[in-house]
């Protein structure tokens, strides 16, 4: 059942939404060549910590970081650690913040140094496919507009769109209903209403989609090797315009 | 943090076979019958199915009328 929230309760996931974006900005500055994903980690729960909010990763079915940091074919749930920036590196860094016990969830893939025109075409290219995907997020729509959107707007670009990885309905819990796909047709599943809150992550890769998971039972890396981009927001449905939780404030990122 | 995709898997015997290897499938315990298609794993490996078999099926929570056949028993 999707759980629908009340204009206050939104206010409230917006706090939390504050914060992640917050932290991704901080860690963006941070993210220089040089700098190990294990000193982001702490930098970002630090900053988490003092404005009262708790990382939200931290100890999920188990996961040992407050921050997923996956450099370059990474995908997702990269591991914090010694891996150390190196210049032309793409970061994606996810962030999740539990605030006044509503949880945010968001992800920025950064560009470290220069990086290449293709590298920085899966950037925009993933970037424009969220927007495409939040653009659904009205009531009337169909859930698997959100995929559909996504998918069309990466595969005219020739990347791939990862399928075994999706995103989620998200407020009280991280991970609520539904599963929400970054493919498929459009018109199919439930109606959207509003009050319905959904973390939408499209994950992209420059060669295949497809994944392998790495012996720490986290990390996720496209099989073929190539680059992967993953933007993340938390978006809730209206009467009107999509309302982005994780972008309170404009021009902290992008 | 994205979640894996949920798939449900599901036992049932082949009822008929279609062209490009698609099948009709009888799941156990589901009225009526899914259009299957055969795994990559299984083609690439030239696993023959035919009508009669008995078959593990990969559905999704999306669609129950369409699956995956992952899986021939002996």
């Amino acid at each position: 059942m999707i759980i629908r929230k009340s204009t206050a309760e939104l206010d409230q996931m917006a706090q939390a939404g504050r914060v992640v974006q917050e932290t991704l900005a901080l860690i963006g500055e941070h993210a220089r060549a040089g700098v190990t994903t294990a000193e982001l980690d702490a930098l970002a729960e630090e900053f988490i910590r003092a404005q009262g909010g708790v990382p939200s990763f931290k100890g999920y079915r188990g996961y040992p970081a407050s921050i997923c940091t996956s450099p370059n074919s990474m995908i997702v749930h990269g591991i914090p650690g010694p891996y150390a920036l190196a210049d032309g590196d793409l970061l994606s860094v996810d962030v999740g913040v539990t605030l006044g016990g509503f949880v945010g969830d968001s992800a920025y893939t950064f560009a470290v140094g220069e990086i290449s025109a293709d590298a920085q075409r899966l950037l925009d290219t993933c970037q424009a496919a969220l927007a495409a995907g939040i653009e659904q997020c009205r009531s009337g729509n169909r859930l698997s507009d959100i995929g559909h959107a996504i998918q069309t707007v990466t595969e005219a670009e020739g990347f791939g769109v990862v399928r075994s990885l999706v995103g989620h309905g998200i407020g009280r819990e991280m991970h609520e209903e539904p599963q929400i796909p970054n493919y498929g047709e459009p018109g199919r599943g439930p109606k959207l209403a509003s009050g319905m809150v959904f973390a939408i992550e499209p994950m992209i890769t420059l060669g295949a989609p497809e994944i392998v998971v790495h012996d720490d039972e986290w990390s996720i890396s496209t099989a073929d090797g190539s680059l992967s981009a993953h933007f993340e927001h938390t978006v809730a449905v209206t009467g009107g315009e999509p309302r982005i939780l994780t972008r309170t404030a404009a021009g902290l990122l992008r | 943090m994205p979640v894996k995709e949920e798939k449900i898997e599901v036992e049932g015997e082949v009822v008929e076979a279609l062209p490009s290897t698609m099948f009709r499938v009888a799941l156990d315990g589901m009225p009526g019958t899914v259009l299957a298609t055969i795994s990559g794993k299984m083609r690439k490996h030239y696993i023959r199915i035919l009508p009669g078999d008995r078959v593990k099926v990969e559905l999704s929570p999306y669609d129950l009328t369409r699956g995956r056949i992952t899986y021939r028993h002996r």
